[in-house]
């Protein structure tokens, strides 16, 4: 009898838990800061821009662009063993962050740096969802 | 008036490398420094400066003095800029030096992450403990894990912007075996061709294996003493003419480019202003090859070539034996050893002494080396040589 291993599931904590409910709503919830009026990624307490610990959540558009990718051979975790191969992807949002996430809805091979893709968002556990990003409709 | 040496490497001290199972990374640590002591015909009673170079599993810190014996040390400290460490390094040990706070130092690597139960591959993936919370649980999530993937982004985007090729990639590594079949100290010697390169499997597209650096269980050790005092002791000295680092940040960031412009344009700039040599100087690079596209890319922002034509520079094969510009010329960490920047010091300082032997490079006056950390976030740069100035 074969069992699979379950991925990884990711466990809010104080400082992310915005960005977690927010995927739980299908918002793409980011930082924002009032100060200097700049979006930064991932998640932290002060602005990496002017250090003003005046950052705010706020909602991202969710579209962006394929920044880079690449496509992952080794299995470096056994939830993943059955994934294999599957893409990590650098995706470039409106709001000038680049964030690091999956690429769904699209053949491995059919990734194209410059595409243009949007945020889903995609059960990982019971009360956990993530974001990913698939091609942009229209 | 000349630019004066900051300081001068006067031991050079390399244990045997790769799968050795058994020994510590503090056992391998102590024969490197034995070596290197013998190496310089200094004893142990002479070092009074230690830096101990930090490594992934967190077993270098600073009871390594007691460890290795040392009484007498008025210089000690563990240092991480992952694999850039080596060149800020250097540069403590010799300010120290010339500040009169020690006046032989010894700068150590080691590592032994190696064991008989399971591949390279593994070496440095574990122990995770799961689940992960925020951020980091989010990156293991998506199966971001290693630097594997963070590299193998980074050269994809170059080969988009540039047409860079998996030909381009494979020259490299194949230049550097032919340099490791004649390095004694070099784990892997067995003949290795374009096409062995092109079916070597997917590690993390567009890397392959042989794209991807050694796991190595081994140490080098190296001894700084001021410039005056190194003319009188038993090897050529080979003089610190120029050091910088610079490094360029986050990769997260959509206005900045940190995969296909790294530090080291900065640190290369400031380092051969310092050592008053230009790159037509340099007989031979050692560069920090964690990846083939590393060599590419340093090349680049080391002026060698214009940004994004790395790959038709490499491509008539001039890194390899034979070639204008011989480069890793001990095969580097992809073939010859992984100890950090440890790997293109301890090579430099062969081949600035002109002990390279069969692979020693014709033009060595001045050696190039460059250190590298985290997805290309760490830069170090030295230019050594056995002239004085530059």
């Amino acid at each position: 009898m074969s069992q699979t291993i379950a991925k990884p599931i990711p466990v809010p904590d104080e400082i992310t838990a915005p960005f977690f409910d927010g995927a739980r709503a299908s918002k793409l919830m980011l930082q924002h800061c009032a100060a200097c009026d700049s979006w930064s990624f991932p998640v932290r307490e002060r602005c990496p821009h002017c250090f003003s610990g005046t950052l705010q959540w706020r909602q991202a558009s969710g579209r962006g662009t394929l920044y880079t990718f690449a496509i992952m051979h080794q299995v470096m975790n056994p939830g993943f063993a059955s994934s294999v191969p599957y893409n990590v992807s650098q995706i470039d949002l409106e709001e000038g962050v680049r964030m690091v996430a999956n690429v769904v809805g699209v053949a491995n091979d059919a990734l194209r740096i410059g595409m243009k893709l949007e945020a889903i968002f995609e059960d990982v556990g019971e009360t956990v969802r993530i974001p990913k990003f698939r091609p942009a409709v229209g | 008036m000349a630019n004066q040496p900051k300081g001068a490497i006067v031991g050079l001290g390399v244990t045997s490398m790769g799968k050795i199972y058994g020994r510590r990374s503090v056992d391998f640590a102590a024969e490197a420094i034995a070596l290197a002591l013998e190496d310089a015909g200094l004893t142990k009673n002479d070092v009074d400066g230690l830096l101990i170079n930090a490594n992934i599993p967190n077993d270098m810190d600073p009871r390594m003095q007691m460890a290795l014996g040392f009484e007498n040390l008025t210089l000690i400290n563990v240092m991480n800029g992952y694999g850039s460490t080596a060149g800020a390094m250097m540069q403590y040990a010799c300010m120290a030096i010339s500040e009169g706070l020690a006046k032989t130092v010894v700068l150590v690597y080691a590592d032994a992450p190696l064991t008989p139960s399971r591949g390279a591959g593994a070496s440095y993936s574990g122990p995770h403990r799961f689940p992960l919370g925020g951020m980091a649980g989010l990156k293991a999530a998506y199966g971001d894990f290693g630097a594997n993937l963070g590299y193998a982004m980074a050269a994809q985007r170059h080969m988009h912007l540039y047409g860079t090729t998996e030909d381009h990639l494979g020259i490299i590594a194949v230049g550097q075996r032919k340099w490791a079949q004649m390095s004694p100290w070099a784990q892997m010697k067995a003949p290795m061709t374009m096409e062995d390169h092109h079916n070597s499997r997917w590690i993390a597209q567009p890397l392959r294996l042989f794209d991807c650096c050694l796991v190595s269980n081994g140490a080098v050790a190296v001894i700084v003493t001021s410039a005056e005092r190194a003319r009188n002791l038993k090897q050529v000295p080979v003089n610190v003419l120029g050091y910088a680092t610079a490094s360029p940040g986050d990769n997260l960031n959509t206005a900045r480019h940190p995969a296909v412009e790294t530090g080291a344009k900065r640190s290369g700039e400031m380092a051969f202003r310092m050592a008053g040599v230009t790159r037509e100087d340099i007989g031979t690079c050692q560069l920090y090859d964690c990846y083939t596209y590393t060599v590419l890319v340093t090349l680049e922002d080391y002026g060698f070539c214009a940004k994004g034509e790395g790959g038709p520079f490499v491509a008539d094969g001039r890194l390899g034996p034979g070639g204008s510009l011989p480069t890793n010329t001990g095969g580097g960490q992809l073939s010859g050893y992984y100890m950090w920047a440890f790997t293109p010091l301890s090579e430099a300082v062969v081949q600035a002494r002109g002990q390279g032997g069969a692979r020693q490079a014709p033009r060595h006056d001045y050696v190039l080396v460059s250190g590298n950390g985290g997805i290309l976030n760490f830069h170090s740069t030295l230019i050594l040589s056995k002239h004085a100035s530059g």
